[in-house]
């Protein structure tokens, strides 16, 4: 085009960054690749290799190894025999090899940059500008990680060999956001990169090798779906970090169920992009743009549900559509354009089947007529009006840069339109009014909130989700955690204390179902004691075969009819910390008084001494103690990420969360697994020692006169194992501990996928509840809570 | 109404102002960091190379006010830069680029009052107007009736454009209507002449107040609004900018109306004068690149301009003394 047309029509023209060096880069590999294990390139056992294909263009990139069996059993051998090297090279050497790593990657950034976009499809500005950056920063904070980790973490160790399997969206920096907290808690890593996007994978192993990782500290092993089982279900590993649907997660939890395996997803999400009357509304619609229409809508926080205060709806609308016809979408090579390609067919024949969903179910699309090229897998911005909560395509995750939008009246319905989802990764909140948006950001469950913003990520800032966006964070010291276990865990036994003995007792008296002699217990749920629905109760033994009293025998309908109580009191997680503190006090100060009677019972009970016994309800009133003190106490931070803004990391309570308590200890044990979820604001529905549940029953007459508000804890009686199961299955229960069997453990995390519940449980392995280290601390409000970042960027 | 046909338009109704309303200024709302977010990624997403790239920037010299405001100015340097504004580029590196057809020169020669007439009389026989600051250019601390005479002796010595300066005391004190009504009075003692509004942002302290002194002076009948004078600590920087563009967007949609923007003071490299009609483009539309409704206030900018055009038709980077100097 000439200069005189240019200067009539002022047209872009195009700005083609050069991939001559990413194409000799692979030239220079003959367009093929192998496994990196153990430090060393190895042709995969089966001779596999499948296509990386340019989705912008459909030309063949490169062949990329298949890993099967054996190749990932090799793998993980090599990064178990790195393990103790890696351990003596200390904290200090590991933070200079993820210092290296952070300045290679800065050495070679364009390479990276180029070599993303040609083989996932983004904007070369979004790879050069965003992912390539984010992913270097994760390093360089994590160098800082890894030097910090004693001080830091104390009592901490890794966990060992990681498995990760990661995404096709963020290629690098989803490689990073794993690599990165692993190597700095001491593990080492056996890691497969989506078989769509293995390239910078590769690029990144040969920086390693340069920089001389120790061999087997990290392994990159490329493939498909079978890689990655052989990757989860390998008995060696200890833990698996996946990033992906929520679908394979499911699949993941229900694998790695029982193994002892630490796991942490993160996974789809459908999340809300609030704009209330009263925003900046250009500002907005920019926030849209970089909500959905980033990397072709194809993330996972992605701002795809717009919700827009009826004030403003319409005109809202009309700036969109405006906005949109500025969109250029074309080669993603192209400095000069706001969309690239789909990843892949597969996914574009996805985001086009739930565009006709939409359209068929009533909802109306509307594209602008911009240039979309022919040759690659494009699609065009959508915005879908007319959409209401039951329609498909607001409930569905498109993961295409597809905006579905809908309406509200009030902050309260936007907030419920907000939560209407089994999601719960992001949301946005746009408004200027700082009163109305600080109420809504802590209401919304997920687990990044951002206020005046979108899609803001750093490495000094935990990411993660809620409810069936998957658990864990990544990210800042809440993500070192995923990484790290404690060294008292080694100490935990393998029996639990006088538990068998007393079974044996019992079953001598099993036969003959005498009437209590002393009283029946009830349960208590909502803050009343109530019967069984059973109708049934069970004699409680003593160790001497003495009926000592019955307790209702729970059933399916007492559970459920304790998470309604425990659901209808929700508000205990607004009560001020320091009215959970002062109740958790009255709590101990109305126990002490019947502390005799209690020792008595526990020694009645379990066949402890009286000396014993007498020391668990001292240990218990100190527990009290503990959580009432934590109570106001367990905090969040404030991160520094480099924007100016702050980034609040608030704990936040994981909601109604099932305790089964343990066997032993009766009394002890119960205190110490339902109060750190109370103190911290959760409603908990509790499964007392089944051989001796008396302690916990007595202890609701204690409760009643201490001002615990119904239904904070209710107490269910009966079979462990059977009642666990129904809250396992249990779609709002937001939250399972468990203290029981190996058996037990691997269930409630089967069951637990189905709608990701958080999960703690003991995989039989029991801890001494007398001992401080095993029975309290920080641990247990960690498990109890979970960690929202709220990034609140300010400024007038 | 008033109907003017501007230097380089599509004859274009004149702004022709609306009543004050203050519901409408009080529900525009600016977030800061919102817009830096904007602003920091408009030139990462648009990138303007090779004929493109000197296109635009013989496009940006149509638009400027070639600018000289100093207190020792003399008619002397003013014709220098008269003449420069006639022919602001080398004949020799217009002739290379194939297939240009143009009469390249630039929108406007900006000076104070005392040198309009050695200007106007230098330009005679061209299109290019003469422009003149006014009302008591920069800091506006002289009498009100004062301003409007300057206006007044401005239009008789023969400026078609009167760059005005608000009183930022009204829009510190929140005192809408009397800005309101001070513009008001501009605009009539301009007459058919082309008004700017200089909003002198670099002292109206927060983005919401740059949003509502522009959608005032707008709503009084501003043909332009306009950044700064140049003599603001800080000067026309892209986050103002966007502010006021999209005030402008916003009083267009609601009236129809077209009113210009001219960001001027500290723009001296063309790079960033690509930047800034990205952000027009983007925000407003390729109909913005246009002299009747954009310009740069600029001195220095020129020369970089020069030097980036020779580099495109040599290949070869450019010194600045190779280049006429105005």
């Amino acid at each position: 085009m000439n200069i005189q047309k240019i200067y009539e029509t002022m047209e872009y023209g195009p700005a083609p960054e050069s991939r001559t060096v990413a194409d000799e880069w692979l030239q220079l590999r003959k367009h093929q690749f192998d496994l990196f294990i153990a430090g060393t390139w190895q042709t995969p056992k089966i001779r596999k290799y499948l296509e990386s294909i340019n989705p912008a263009n459909k030309e063949f990139l490169a062949k990329i190894a298949v890993a099967d069996k054996s190749d990932v059993n090799k793998a993980v051998s090599a990064a178990r025999k790195a393990l103790p090297g890696w351990l003596a090279i200390g904290s200090h050497g590991r933070a200079r090899y993820l210092y290296a790593i952070a300045r290679q990657l800065q050495k070679h950034a364009r390479l990276f940059a180029v070599l993303e976009t040609l083989d996932n499809g983004k904007p070369i500005r979004e790879s050069r500008d965003i992912d390539i950056p984010l992913a270097i920063r994760h390093f360089y904070h994590h160098a800082g990680w890894a030097h910090l980790l004693e001080t830091e973490f104390p009592d901490h160790q890794p966990i060992g060999v990681v498995g990760q399997i990661i995404p096709w969206n963020f290629p690098l920096l989803m490689l990073a956001w794993k690599i990165a907290p692993a190597l700095a808690a001491g593990n080492t890593i056996v890691l497969k990169p989506a078989e769509l996007t293995s390239l910078t994978a590769l690029a990144f192993a040969e920086l390693c090798e340069n920089i001389q990782l120790p061999p087997g500290v990290l392994n990159i092993v490329t493939g498909g779906g079978k890689t990655g089982e052989w990757i989860a279900k390998h008995p060696d590993i200890q833990k698996i970090a996946f990033t992906g649907s929520t679908e394979v997660g499911r699949i993941l939890r229900q694998v790695t169920a029982g193994t002892g395996k630490k796991l942490s997803l993160e996974l789809g999400g459908k999340s809300p992009f609030l704009v209330f009357e009263g925003a900046d509304l250009d500002g907005a619609v920019e926030g849209i743009v970089d909500a959905i229409w980033f990397n072709q809508g194809q993330v996972c926080c992605a701002g795809s549900r717009l919700l827009l205060q009826e004030s403003i709806a319409e005109k809202m609308i009309a700036k969109i559509k405006k906005r949109m016809k500025k969109l250029r979408i074309g080669n993603p090579l192209d400095k000069c354009i706001d969309m690239g390609a789909i990843v892949a067919p597969t996914q574009l024949r996805k985001i086009k089947l739930l565009l006709q969903t939409g359209k068929k179910e009533g909802c109306v699309p509307w594209q602008p007529s911009v240039a979309c090229p022919k040759e690659g897998y494009f699609f065009s911005p959508t915005l879908f009006t007319d959409v209401s909560p039951s329609s498909t395509i607001a409930q569905e995750e498109i993961f295409g840069p597809v905006l579905v939008s809908m309406t509200f009246r009030t902050p309260a319905e936007a907030i419920a339109l907000a939560n209407n989802t089994r999601y719960g990764l992001a949301a946005s909140i746009w408004s200027e009014n700082i009163n109305l948006a600080l109420d809504v950001a802590p209401k919304i469950k997920a687990g990044s909130i951002w206020i005046n913003c979108t899609n803001l990520f750093d490495a000094a800032s935990g990411f993660g989700g809620y409810r069936e966006s998957g658990f864990g964070r990544e990210g800042g010291k809440e993500g070192m955690w995923e990484y790290l276990k404690p060294k008292w865990e080694a100490e935990f036994a393998n029996k639990e204390p006088y538990r068998s003995a007393s079974k044996a007792k019992k079953q001598n008296k099993n036969s003959a179902l005498l009437l209590p002699i002393d009283r029946t217990a009830k349960m208590y749920i909502g803050g009343k004691q109530s019967r069984p629905d059973s109708g049934y109760t069970t004699p409680v033994h003593s160790l001497s075969g003495k009926i000592l009293g019955a307790v209702g025998k729970g059933s399916r309908k007492d559970i459920r009819n304790a998470v309604e109580a425990a659901h209808a009191a929700s508000s205990w997680a607004t009560t001020s910390a320091h009215a959970r503190a002062q109740i958790l006090y009255y709590i101990a100060e109305n126990f002490e008084i019947r502390s005799n009677e209690f020792a008595a019972k526990i020694s009645q009970m379990t066949g402890i001494s009286s000396k014993a016994a007498q020391q668990e309800v001292d240990l218990s009133i100190q527990r009290i103690y503990t959580y009432a003190a934590f109570a106001d106490k367990y905090e969040g931070s404030v991160h520094h990420t480099p924007f100016r803004n702050v980034t609040l990391a608030m704990p936040e309570p994981i909601g109604v969360l099932g305790v089964i308590c343990p066997s032993a200890s009766p009394l002890l044990g119960f205190l110490s697994t339902v109060l750190p979820p109370i103190a911290i604001g959760n409603c908990v529905v509790a499964v007392p020692s089944e051989f001796f549940p008396l302690a916990a029953t007595d202890f609701y007459q204690i409760l009643d006169t201490s001002d615990l508000p119904g239904g904070v804890l209710n107490i269910v009686t009966g079979n462990q194992d059977t009642l666990v199961e129904v809250l396992a299955n249990h779609d709002d229960v937001d939250g399972i501990w468990y203290f029981g069997s190996k058996a037990g453990s691997k269930m409630v995390e089967y069951a637990s996928a189905e709608n990701m519940k958080r999960t703690w449980v003991n995989y039989g392995k029991h801890r001494d509840w007398f001992n401080k280290l095993h029975g309290e601390g920080e641990a247990f409000l960690r498990h109890a809570t979970q960690i929202k970042n709220i990034w609140i960027p300010y400024g007038e | 109404m008033n109907s003017k046909e501007i230097q380089g338009s599509k004859c274009r109704e004149r702004n022709g102002g609306t009543p004050l309303e203050l519901e409408w200024i009080n529900a525009f709302h600016v977030n800061r960091s919102a817009i830096e977010r904007r602003v920091a990624t408009l030139g990462t997403r648009r990138s303007v190379k090779k004929q493109w790239q000197a296109a635009w920037l013989l496009r940006a010299i149509s638009c400027m006010d070639l600018t000289t405001l100093a207190g020792d100015d003399t008619p002397g340097n003013v014709l220098r830069l008269c003449a420069k504004g006639k022919q602001p580029v080398r004949q020799d590196i217009l002739a290379e680029m194939e297939g240009l057809n143009l009469p390249v020169s630039v929108a406007a020669i900006c000076v104070y009052h005392n040198l309009v007439k050695t200007a106007v009389d230098c330009l005679q026989g061209t299109a290019i107007p003469v422009a003149a600051v006014s009302t008591g250019f920069p800091a506006g601390q002289i009498s009100f009736e004062h301003k409007l005479e300057q206006i007044r002796a401005s239009v008789e010595a023969g400026a078609s454009e009167i760059d005005i300066v608000i009183s930022r005391s009204h829009v510190l004190l929140a005192n809408w209507r009397k800005l309101y009504e001070e513009v008001l009075a501009y605009r009539e003692a301009c007459g058919p002449v082309h008004l700017k509004t200089i909003l002198a942002t670099g002292e109206l302290a927060t983005l919401t107040n740059v949003a509502k002194a522009s959608l005032v002076c707008m709503m009084a009948g501003a043909d332009f609004i306009k950044t700064s004078t140049g003599k603001e600590s800080v000067n026309a920087i892209l986050p103002v900018g966007l502010v006021m563009v999209r005030a402008i967007r916003d009083y267009y949609e609601k009236t129809g109306f077209h009113v210009g923007f001219k960001p001027a003071g500290g723009i001296g490299r063309a790079k960033q004068a690509l930047e800034w009609f990205i952000l027009m483009k983007e925000e407003l539309g390729s109909e913005w690149l246009d002299a009747s409704l954009f310009r740069f206030g600029a001195s220095g900018l020129l020369g970089d301009i020069e030097r980036q055009l020779e580099h495109h038709v040599t290949g070869r980077y450019s010194a600045l003394y190779r280049h006429p100097m105005g």
